[in-house]
């Protein structure tokens, strides 16, 4: 009989062109995506090298960082983002790649739109030159983030050459608390395992917690698995997963869904598949989380303090408190809840589909954002937009004194006209908190859709369990 | 093609930190191009230049010695968050052909080997010591060499590095790694062949 196999293991055996060692294999990529930012490179080395686009049907590109996200917008964004979005358009029309163009209606954050285009399927590999492309492993399929190098590989071999990561099982058992949400597990996972806990595995979330998301919230839990340094992050695909493809434009149909779903069946971990590492936790003991400091495992809850750089693990640790600290403008053992805070984003990869923004608006619903308070939401793609805003959602959050804009990026990324400025204090619903992420020397605190709501309204930390009572 | 890469000698700059990541190494605004040159002046950028661009002395790379650094020595985690190449390119369009940490964020490693830029990890300890030595030092010399896998410290001290055999092997013969990739064409085209008929909805 087979040995047991995890399901990283049957999509690592299932991709395998040829072994180039012992643990490196060329494996084959079925799905690329592309976007302006890291791909004009990758064509001119095409170019130059005089090689062809070996399968232009199996990539799919939009732009999605650099386009202004105002109403009304065109190509028209900070200098120098005009050519990247020309660029873009003339390397897919002149390859043949399917492009969803600034005014296309599909338009928006590449890894919202992969899934919900059903272009990104279960048991699939899928990559794209952006380090959250470990979104789709909500569906149980492989993603993972390259660089330009690698994304001529594939444009040029529809394969990568990579090393075989070790197996991971992160366990969630019992049920959420209400106004507790996938953002909070993943930031709370972060912060126990730190930023590099998961450098080398494939990460494979698991358990009852797990399988009582939404496919919105599975995707919340895989896009920061890269926070956590892992190759893959995963959730096996069950039927919470198929009905969520079923559908989709670019999904299998009829007959040919009917094969995939047999095949995708066969994809969860055996039952006696052993993994490399498990860990486990009660998803019911979770408050919501807040970051604190400059990087996504300095966070707390939200009952929590601001810790004292003398209570760091080791010398690096009490540095990296003490540099944080600094940078963020607090104080040793300042409470996160009443920090008061200039700005909210509700948006990015990582918050930005229809679940996410009406977790937010459940929230907001009949009550306005505190004065001075400027906030922004960016649906994740032009699908979701027109979703919530046949549902009213638009109305509730500019009502509450929000702005309602464009698909994209936008102030996760920061490389758009979208910023928030220097010293200003931003509650962000995105991935990262890292010095000058969102503008030079801007401080972000990550959070929930529904925490950065209850900000909002208090013009300060607070906790969204309060506002939902 | 990329260039051979073997010994790196040179100034070596101290930066304790951990978790660096590409967002500082590289920030955006510089990130906003349709060339793989002129990442040297972004290198670092918030951190070496302030709102109205202009050096921040404090910073170890604008000090004198640091200036013609070849090796960076760092925390661990170093290159976590963005997978941004031009993070890479910024290293060695500075001039930094080596970076020494205890341990390395997976896409920034990857991106190393395509590019010529040689990250020697070494244990925890003997990094904190290293840095001790270049505090004390200011300027002082180390060398990273990739045929004997072993890094010299300022202190004479020789210690082994770590590094991924397939990347090692692509920085000493400046590899084209799509060049090799294509060695394979015929088992590519059998795995597609293959795959249309065990997973047609792939291809449709």
């Amino acid at each position: 009989m087979a040995a047991a196999r995890t399901l990283f293991d049957k999509l690592w055996d299932s991709h395998v062109v040829a072994m180039l060692g012992p643990r490196r294999a060329l494996v084959h990529i079925d799905r690329h995506m592309l976007y302006e930012m890291t791909s004009p490179v990758a064509f001119s080395g095409l170019k130059m090298a005089g090689r062809p686009l070996r399968n232009p049907e199996l990539s799919f590109s939009t732009s999605d960082h650099i386009v202004s996200t105002e109403p009304g917008r065109g190509d028209e964004t900070v200098p120098g983002g005009r050519e990247m979005i020309e660029a873009l358009r003339m390397n897919a029309a002149t390859h043949g790649i399917t492009h969803f163009d600034v005014r296309d209606p599909r338009q928006g954050i590449v890894h919202v739109i992969a899934p919900e285009l059903g272009i990104a399927l279960p048991g699939a590999t899928l990559v794209c030159g952006d380090s959250h492309t470990c979104t789709v492993g909500a569906l149980g399929a492989w993603g993972w983030g390259i660089g330009t190098s690698e994304v001529e590989h594939v444009l040029a071999t529809q394969t990568l050459a990579v090393e075989r990561p070790q197996n991971m099982r992160v366990r969630f058992e019992g049920r959420l608390q209400p106004g507790v949400s996938a953002k909070d597990l993943v930031l709370f996972l972060i912060g126990r395992i730190g930023t590099a806990g998961a450098t080398g595995y494939a990460m494979e979330y698991a358990g009852a917690a797990i399988r009582s998301l939404s496919m919105e919230g599975r995707f919340t839990l895989c896009n920061m698995g890269v926070e956590a340094g892992a190759r893959a992050a995963l959730v096996a695909p069950d039927e919470t997963t198929f009905a969520y493809v079923a559908g989709r434009p670019y999904a299998p149909r009829g007959a040919d869904l009917d094969s995939a779903i047999a095949d995708w069946r066969q994809l969860p971990s055996d039952e006696t598949a052993i993994f490399d590492k498990e860990l486990s936790f009660d998803a019911a003991t979770i408050a919501p989380q807040v970051t604190w400091g400059t990087c996504p495992e300095q966070v707390a809850a939200i009952d929590g303090r601001v810790p004292d750089p003398e209570r760091g693990r080791d010398a690096n640790d009490r540095r990296a408190i003490a540099q944080a600290l600094q940078y963020m403008g607090l104080a040793p053992g300042t409470a996160l809840e009443g920090i008061k805070i200039d700005r909210v984003f509700i948006g990015s990869c990582t918050n930005s589909r229809l679940d996410d923004l009406r977790q937010a608006a459940a929230i907001l619903k009949g009550r306005k954002a505190a004065a001075g308070v400027k906030a922004i939401v960016v649906p994740g793609s032009g699908t979701v937009k027109r979703e919530a805003e046949a549902l009213g959602l638009h109305r509730i959050f500019i009502d509450a004194g929000f702005e309602w804009r464009e698909p994209g990026c936008s102030m996760c990324a920061g490389v758009n006209a979208d910023k928030v400025g220097p010293l200003e204090r931003c509650i962000a619903t995105s991935n990262r908190n890292f010095e000058g992420r969102q503008g030079p020397l801007a401080r972000t605190h990550l959070a929930s859709p529904a925490m950065a709501a209850a900000a909002a309204l208090a013009g300060a930390i607070a906790d969204a369990r309060k506002v939902l009572q | 093609m990329m260039e051979q890469v073997t010994v790196v000698r040179g100034v070596a700059a101290p930066l304790p930190r951990i978790n660096v990541d590409t967002d500082a190494i590289m920030p955006k605004r510089w990130c906003i191009s349709l060339s793989k040159e002129g990442f040297g002046q972004g290198f670092f950028g918030d951190w070496r230049y302030d709102l109205q661009d202009r050096e921040n002395p404090a910073f170890v790379l604008n000090q004198p010695p640091y200036r013609q650094a070849k090796i960076l020595v760092a925390g661990a985690n170093y290159g976590c968050g963005s997978s941004r190449e031009m993070a890479v390119w910024g290293h060695l369009q500075f001039g930094i052909k080596a970076v020494v940490a205890p341990s390395f964020a997976s896409i920034f490693y990857n991106n190393c080997f395509k590019n010529g830029l040689l990250p020697a990890t070494l244990p925890e300890a003997v990094v904190q010591r290293i840095l001790a030595r270049l505090a004390e030092r200011k300027g002082a010399e180390m060398s990273v060499d990739l045929v004997a896998r072993t890094v010299t410290a300022p202190d004479g001290g020789v210690h082994s590095f770590d590094i991924d055999e397939a990347g090692r092997s692509a920085l000493l013969e400046g590899l084209d790694e799509i060049g090799q990739t294509l060695r394979h064409a015929d088992a590519i085209a059998a795995f597609q062949a293959a795959d249309r008929t065990r997973r047609p909805w792939i291809w449709r």
